[in-house]
C-alpha cells in the first residue's frame, strides 16, 4: 500500500536525518521525500511517501510524533487530496525530432524550458502517475536526465494540517 | 559576565542536581573546573560506561534524572552503551559531553566524534548548542523531556568554546514551552470507562504490570487496585517489585525465564490488563496466539508501544498513576469469581517446584531466595546479566525494596555501577550487587570507585567459570559446543578485591554464604562475596 505523510516539524538543524533515519532505521521504504518551510518560518513541511502495510504505517506515524521535533503528523487520504510533482526532464533531441517532442509536450501539458542543438528540457508538475506516462511517452527519444522534487500535497477543501 | 560553563553548574543546581557521574577530559574540562567551585559531588567512575549506569542506578533510586559528564571522542563514544541501556529500559537521564570548539566541527580534529549523530537511535531527544545563552533553556528542557511522558535519556553535546564564552547573565526559565512536545498523561475516560466494563465481564483476568508502573510511582494504586478485585499480577522484569514478592495475588515473572505459573495463568486468562509494560519478546513469546486467545486492555504513557508487539482490544494512552486512580475510583465492587480465584491458587500451589543442589557449590536460587530475608525490609537489589539474573529475578523475595536491573538492553557490568548509583540516591539503604563472574569481569574496575567514595555495596558474585546463560543455550541449541563461553584461568577474586581494599571470602556451600551473608550485612563496610556455583546449575527451575 501506498501512503502520503504530512508532516510538520520545527525548524531546526538535524530534524531532517533524524525522520529519515526513523524510516531506515525501522527498515521502512522511503518512495519519495520532499521539504520546505511554511507559512511560518519556525516550521517545515515534510512531505512523505512511502510503502507499507497498516501496521506498518500505524507504526511510522506513532515513531515519528515520538521525535521531540515533530510537531504533527497526517496521513492523507487516498482521493481527498492533490498530490503534485516537479519534474525537469532532459532529452535526446536533434532538430529532426523536435517537432514530435514539443507535440508531446502539448498533449500532456509539459513546458519546454531549454532547447540546445541536441537537447529538449522540459518542465512538468503533475501527480506522478501522469509524470510516468509522460517519461514513458519521452523514453524512445532518449531520456539524458530526469530530476524530480519528490511529491509535495495538500488536502482538498477547508482540511489541513496545522500544528 | 557568567560562563557558559559555571552556567551548566547553576541549571544542574537549579535542577537540584547533588552528584553527577563522569571522568574528564579536555574538552568538558571547563565544566569541572566551575564544578570544583560547588557544592556538586562528581563521582570519578573509572570508565565511562559506568558513569551512565550509575547515573541510571541513581535516576532509578532518586526517581529523577541521573546525570553523567564525558569529554568528546573517546569519552563520549564510552557513554553509548550506557545511555541505549537506558534508553532501552525507560531511564530518565542528562548526557553531558564535551566537544571540541564550534569553529572545528566537522573536520575530524583530535578527539571530535560525532556523537549526537551516534546516539540518535538511542536518545529520547539530544542537543548540540550552538550559543552559550542557550544553555539554559536546553538545560530546562532536557530535564523536562528526561523525565516526562516516557522516561528516557537526553544527551547534551557542548563545545569547548560555548562553556568558555561569557554572557550578561544567568535566569533559569521557570517553565518549558516545546510547541512539538507534550505528552498525555490523562487516559482517555471513554477508554477508561470501556476498560472497566471489559475487566467487569471477565471471567479470567490477570494484572500484567511492567516498570512503568514503578517508574510513574503508580505502585501501591496497582496494589490496591489488585487488592479490591483480587486479580491476579504477573510482572515483566522490569516490574519486578510492583508486588510484594509474597503477596497472595502475585504469580512472578512471566516470559521466557520466568515463572510456570505465571506464563500458565496468560495461557488460561480471558483478559489482560496490561501495565506499564511494552510486551518485548523476552515477555511474550508469541503475541499473535495470545491476542488471539484473549482480550488485552493496554495502558501506557508510550503511544507507539500500544500495539506494537500485541494486538489490543482498548488502548489507554496516559500515565498510569492517572489511569490506575480512575480504575480504582471507577470498578466498584467487582471482585473476580471463586472460580478463577480457585484456579489462581491451584496454579501457584501446583507449580513450586523443588530444585536440585550440586554437593560442594552454593545453590545460588536457594540463597537468592532467602538473601531478602537477611537485609532490611527496603533493600535494594542490583542484578547483572546471565543465569544470575534470572536467579534473581524468580527468587528474590522482593518486600518494600527495589530490583534494579537491565531488562531492556540487558547490558552485562550493569550491576555494579548501577548499585553505586543507587547507594548514593538512596543512602541508607542496603545495596546488594548479584552478578556474575562474567559480568563482574566487566565492570570490576569500579570497586575502586566503591572504595574511593566508602559506599557500603555487598557484591555477591556467582562464580561458574562460565558465561553462564551463553552456555546454556548452547546445551541447548548447539550440541552442546561450548564455543566462547568458558571463563578458566580468570583471576582469583578474592584477592582481586582485597587489592582494591575490600574485604573478601569466597564460598560453596549455602551454609557458609549465609554465615557471610548474616555478619557482612552488619558492617558499613563494601564486601564481596563469592560463591561457588555448579556450571550446571540451570537458569529456571
Ligand atoms: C555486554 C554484553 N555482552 C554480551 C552479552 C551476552 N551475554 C548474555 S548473558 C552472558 C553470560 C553472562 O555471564 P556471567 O556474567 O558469568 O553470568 P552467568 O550467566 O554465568 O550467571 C553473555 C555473554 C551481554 N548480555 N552483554
Ligand atoms: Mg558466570
Amino acid at each position: 500500500m501506498k501512503y502520503t505523510l504530512s508532516i510538520l516539524v520545527e525548524n531546526q538543524a538535524g530534524v531532517l536525518s533524524k525522520i529519515s533515519g526513523l524510516f531506515s532505521r525501522r527498515g521502512f521504504n522511503i518512495d519519495s521525500l520532499a521539504v520546505g518551510v511554511t507559512a511560518d518560518p519556525t516550521v517545515s513541511r515534510i512531505t512523505i511517501v512511502a510503502n507499507g502495510d497498516e501496521y506498518v504505517v500505524e507504526q511510522l506515524e506513532k515513531q515519528l510524533n515520538k521525535l521531540i521535533p515533530v510537531i504533527k503528523v497526517k496521513r492523507l487520504i487516498e482521493g481527498e487530496f492533490i498530490s503534485r510533482e516537479l519534474s525537469l526532464i532532459k532529452i535526446h533531441c536533434p532538430a529532426a525530432k523536435r517537432f514530435e517532442v514539443i507535440k508531446i509536450s502539448e498533449l500532456m501539458g509539459a513546458k519546454i524550458v531549454d532547447v540546445a542543438v541536441n537537447t529538449v528540457t522540459l518542465e512538468y508538475c503533475e501527480t506522478v502517475e501522469k509524470s510516468a506516462t509522460l517519461i514513458d511517452l519521452l523514453k524512445p527519444y532518449g531520456i539524458r536526465e530526469i530530476v524530480r522534487t519528490g511529491t509535495v500535497a495538500i488536502d482538498k477543501g477547508k482540511s489541513s494540517v496545522q500544528g | 559576565m557568567i560562563s557558559g560553563a559555571d552556567i551548566m553548574v547553576k541549571c544542574l543546581q537549579a535542577e537540584g542536581v547533588d552528584t553527577v557521574f563522569g571522568y574528564p577530559g579536555a574538552t568538558i574540562c571547563p565544566f569541572y573546573d566551575s564544578l570544583y567551585d560547588s557544592d556538586i559531588k562528581n563521582v570519578l567512575v573509572r570508565q565511562e560506561q559506568n558513569a551512565a549506569h550509575a547515573a541510571s542506578g541513581y535516576a532509578r533510586a532518586k526517581m529523577k534524572p541521573g546525570v553523567c559528564v564525558a569529554t568528546s571522542g573517546p569519552g563520549a563514544t564510552n557513554l553509548i552503551t550506557g545511555i541505549a541501556t537506558a534508553y532501552m529500559d525507560s531511564i530518565p537521564m542528562i548526557a553531558i559531553t564535551g566537544q571540541v570548539r564550534s569553529d572545528l566541527l566537522g573536520r575530524d580534529v583530535f578527539q571530535e566524534a560525532d556523537i549526537t549523530g551516534a546516539c540518535e537511535p538511542f536518545t529520547k531527544h539530544s542537543y548540540l548548542v550552538s550559543r552559550t545563552e542557550d544553555l539554559p533553556r536546553i538545560f530546562k528542557e532536557a530535564f523536562h523531556i528526561a523525565s516526562t511522558g516516557r522516561p528516557g535519556p537526553v544527551l547534551i553535546d557542548i563545545p569547548m568554546d560555548i562553556q568558555q564564552n561569557t554572557v550578561e547573565s544567568f535566569e533559569y526559565p521557570e517553565t518549558v514551552n516545546i510547541k512539538s512536545y507534550k505528552p498525555n498523561t490523562k487516559g482517555h475516560a471513554v477508554q477508561v470507562k470501556r476498560a472497566i466494563e471489559l475487566i467487569k465481564s471477565s471471567k479470567r483476568p490477570i494484572i500484567v504490570s511492567g516498570g512503568g508502573v514503578l517508574s510513574s510511582g503508580a505502585k501501591l494504586k496497582l496494589q490496591k487496585f489488585a487488592e479490591m478485585t483480587q486479580i491476579p499480577v504477573l510482572s515483566t522484569m522490569m516490574g519486578i517489585g510492583v508486588m510484594p514478592s509474597d503477596h497472595p495475588l502475585y504469580l512472578g515473572m512471566l516470559g521466557t525465564h520466568g515463572r510456570r505459573c505465571a506464563n500458565k495463568a496468560l495461557h488460561i486468562t480471558d483478559l489482560a490488563i496490561v501495565c506499564g509494560a511494552r510486551l518485548g519478546d523476552r515477555a511474550i513469546a508469541s503475541p499473535d496466539q495470545m491476542s488471539e486467545r484473549t482480550k488485552i486492555i493496554h495502558i501506557d504513557i508510550d503511544p507507539a508501544e500500544i500495539g506494537k508487539n500485541v494486538k489490543v482490544d482498548i488502548p489507554i494512552v496516559g500515565d498510569m498513576n492517572h489511569v490506575m486512580k480512575k480504575l480504582v475510583e471507577n470498578i466498584g465492587d467487582f471482585k473476580i469469581n471463586d472460580e478463577w480465584d480457585a484456579q489462581v491458587k491451584d496454579l501457584k500451589a501446583h507449580y513450586q517446584s523443588k530444585i536440585s543442589t550440586f554437593d560442594g557449590y552454593v545453590e545460588p536460587r536457594t540463597l537468592i531466595g532467602k538473601l531478602s530475608s537477611m537485609l532490611k525490609s527496603k533493600a535494594i537489589l542490583c542484578a547483572d546479566v546471565g543465569q544470575n539474573q534470572i536467579w534473581c529475578a524468580n527468587n528474590f523475595r522482593i518486600r518494600e525494596g527495589r530490583f534494579f536491573t537491565t531488562g531492556g538492553m540487558g547490558t552485562m557490568g550493569y550491576s555494579i555501577p548501577c548499585a553505586i548509583g543507587a547507594k548514593l540516591g538512596l543512602k541508607k539503604r542496603d545495596v546488594v550487587v548479584v552478578c556474575g563472574d562474567g559480568s563482574f569481569q566487566m565492570s570490576l574496575n569500579e570497586l575502586s570507585t566503591i572504595v574511593q567514595n566508602n559506599l557500603n555495596i555487598k557484591i555477591i558474585v556467582m562464580r561458574n567459570y562460565r558465561l553462564g546463560m551463553v552456555r546454556e543455550l548452547q546445551d541447548n541449541l548447539y550440541n552442546g559446543r561450548h564455543s566462547a563461553t568458558i571463563l578458566n584461568d580468570s583471576p582469583d577474586i578474592v584477592a582481586l578485591a582485597k587489592a582494591y581494599g575490600i574485604d573478601s571470602a569466597c564460598v560453596s556451600s549455602n551454609e557458609d554464604a549465609e554465615k557471610y551473608i548474616h555478619n557482612i550485612v552488619e558492617s558499613e563496610k563494601p564486601f564481596v562475596l563469592v560463591c561457588n556455583v555448579h556450571p550446571d546449575t540451570p537458569s529456571i527451575l
